[in-house]
């Protein structure tokens, strides 16, 4: 099923991604012919598979739980587009 | 010096024939003549890889010198090393300098190894080109019109054109390998878990895997001794003994029964990469191994499986980059929201754009099942090929890339064409297992032809093995190519 103008914009706006309408237009095209070849998946009976989510089913590791970094606070702000006071700023939120 | 491999150079090292200072200047005089021409480099600061040089010279004095201390290595742009600059090829980190060592990184650093500069490369390795990257394409040094494969093809083309003697490079899907292929290079993606995903900018976190680009196996070998190992700040890597990988390097291949995947030699495979790597079947046939017919009947799904789940984990994974901590931020907006549009819409490539959209898609109410789900379960599939496989051989052999290197933009306009230049490694990826290009001759336009080595987990040892045997009775891997002849 072909993905629509207005659904384009809607996954956009998910994404946080601005999107112009020639864009959007432009960007729809591209992702019905990818989700065409993705579409080959159907042609598949994966009925009783057991989905793989990772490179050979690692468990993750626990760790205790206890600090083990350092305070590098000023040196990550630094690298930040906007700070103020030790935070980063941010347009204002609430009015 | 330009030509030599890293067991050569460690040599002349160790033996005050060069120091590690002059052989740094060496290839940063060459990388700053040719890479006006190639755009292999984004950063390259010859005063930092100096005083490292001489640091290591100070250790080579003191006969404190391990294998790759003084040796010069270039390193993706996706590896994040203290005060370099880091971009991971897109505009969102253009002004970005790290404030730490990626764990690679630092292994490097602790071995005595030179960063030499930092390569360029797709824009968060979405690409199999090179030309997706904000600071302009790659060029082939085989041919500049080329492409040079990618995503980790300014590490290709920055080996292939001795600008250094060795390169780091990310694999997700055969950013590796099919460089490797393109450009006349050796590439190693080990086992997933095997080299530490700290500090290499994410794109698809349970495909991602680092691994070593240089001009042979001996030297891979060298390099994945250095890289690989256990870092308790990735939580999926493995917690297994360290390993020699040169130990086994001058082991006899007979008995080796190498499997051929009949899936990989159907159509879509061009007559000229056919050829060649008929050729390499029949001199491993003579070095003592054995063809083993296999079948990997579900790897015809492996890109649209793929499609699917790294476009997903990268639309994760990117979410960081909303211009409050780190990166670009938009000069003008409305509000908090419209920052975030403007500055992801300004940021990104058009490539990282739609790939961030598809993961959204398939992961969005209604559509989990149909899609991530069913691709996590393809994956299942294609895994169990890999396993069912390996009961009857040692290593899955095959052409690494279906073509040749192509010409820059022949294929920028159709992502799905392009996507399926990665139709014979993605398998690897998804199953997580090793898998290996070494350069088997030459096709149309006297352009590389790769040889893809696929191992069972861990098996890199053995892979490199089969790999320098074939090396030592062949000499495509010394070919240097002519317009840059050293």
């Amino acid at each position: 099923m072909p993905l629509s103008l207005e659904e384009v914009r809607r996954i956009a706006e998910l994404a946080r991604i601005g999107i112009s309408d020639a864009e959007a237009r432009a960007v729809q095209g591209q992702l019905n012919d990818i989700f065409e070849l993705i579409g080959q998946m159907q042609k598949v009976n994966t009925d009783g598979t057991e989905p793989m989510s990772h490179g050979q089913d690692l468990k993750l590791r626990l760790r205790e739980d206890v600090v083990t970094e350092r305070d590098r606070r000023e040196q990550f702000l630094s690298l930040a587009p906007d700070r103020e006071q030790g935070l980063y700023l941010v347009p204002k939120v609430i009015e | 010096m330009l030509n030599a491999s890293l067991k050569e150079l460690s040599a002349a090292l160790a033996q005050k024939k060069i120091s590690s200072a002059e052989l740094t200047k060496l290839f940063l005089d060459r990388t700053s003549k040719l890479n006006g021409a190639l755009n292999a480099f984004i950063t390259v600061d010859a005063e930092k890889s100096l005083a490292q040089a001489r640091a290591a010279d100070g250790r080579i004095a003191k006969d404190d010198a391990e294998p790759l201390t003084g040796v010069p290595v270039a390193h993706k742009d996706i590896f994040v090393a203290k005060g370099w600059r880091t971009t991971c090829g897109s505009k969102m980190l253009s002004n970005f300098v790290s404030p730490y060592d990626a764990h690679v990184i630092g292994r490097f650093n602790d071995a005595g190894a030179v960063i030499l500069g930092k390569t360029n490369m797709d824009e968060f390795a979405m690409g199999s080109s090179s030309e997706t990257s904000f600071y302009g394409p790659v060029r082939n040094p085989w041919n500049p019109d080329c492409v040079p494969g990618g995503s980790s093809g300014g590490s290709a083309a920055a080996v292939a054109a001795r600008m250094t003697p060795a390169a780091t490079g990310t694999d997700t899907g055969g950013s590796i390998r099919q460089p490797a292929a393109l450009s006349g290079l050796s590439g190693l993606k080990p086992t997933y878990g095997l080299v530490s995903r700290y500090g290499m900018i994410a794109f698809a976190s349970s495909l991602d895997q680092g691994g070593p680009m240089a001009k042979s196996a001996q030297d891979l070998a060298l390099l994945l001794n250095v890289m690989a190992g256990f870092d308790p700040n990735d939580s999926t890597s493995v917690e297994r003994a360290r390993e020699d990988y040169v130990r086994d390097l001058e082991k006899p291949l007979a008995g080796l029964r190498i499997g051929v995947p009949k899936e990989h030699f159907g159509e879509g495979l061009a007559a000229d990469v056919g050829k060649e790597v008929e050729a390499a079947f029949k001199e491993l046939e003579k070095l003592g191994a054995k063809r083993v017919p296999i079948s990997l009947p579900n790897s015809g799904l492996s890109v649209p499986a793929y499609y699917v789940i790294a476009p997903a984990e990268a639309s994760s994974n990117l979410s960081r980059f909303d211009g409050v901590r780190y990166g670009h931020r938009a000069k003008e907006y409305r509000d908090l929201a419209d920052m975030y549009r403007r500055t992801r819409a300004e940021g990104f490539g058009a490539e990282v754009r739609r790939r961030i959209l598809i993961g959204t898609y398939v992961l969005s109410h209604g559509y989990y099942d149909a899609y991530y789900i069913k691709a996590q379960k393809i994956r299942r599939l294609i895994a169990n090929d890999f396993i069912e496989a390996f009961k009857r051989c040692d290593l899955v052999v095959g052409p690494t890339s279906p073509t040749v290197a192509f010409k820059i933009g022949a294929k920028a306009a159709d992502p799905v064409q392009m996507y399926l230049n990665d139709i014979y490694t993605i398998p690897a990826n998804l199953a997580g297992l090793p898998a290996m290009s070494i350069p088997c001759g030459f096709g149309k336009g006297k352009l590389p032809v790769g040889l893809h080595i696929v191992g069972n987990y861990f098996s890199e040892a053995r892979m490199l093995n089969a790999a320098h045997q074939y090396q030592k009775a062949t000499d495509w891997h010394q070919r240097a190519p002519a317009g840059i002849q050293p």
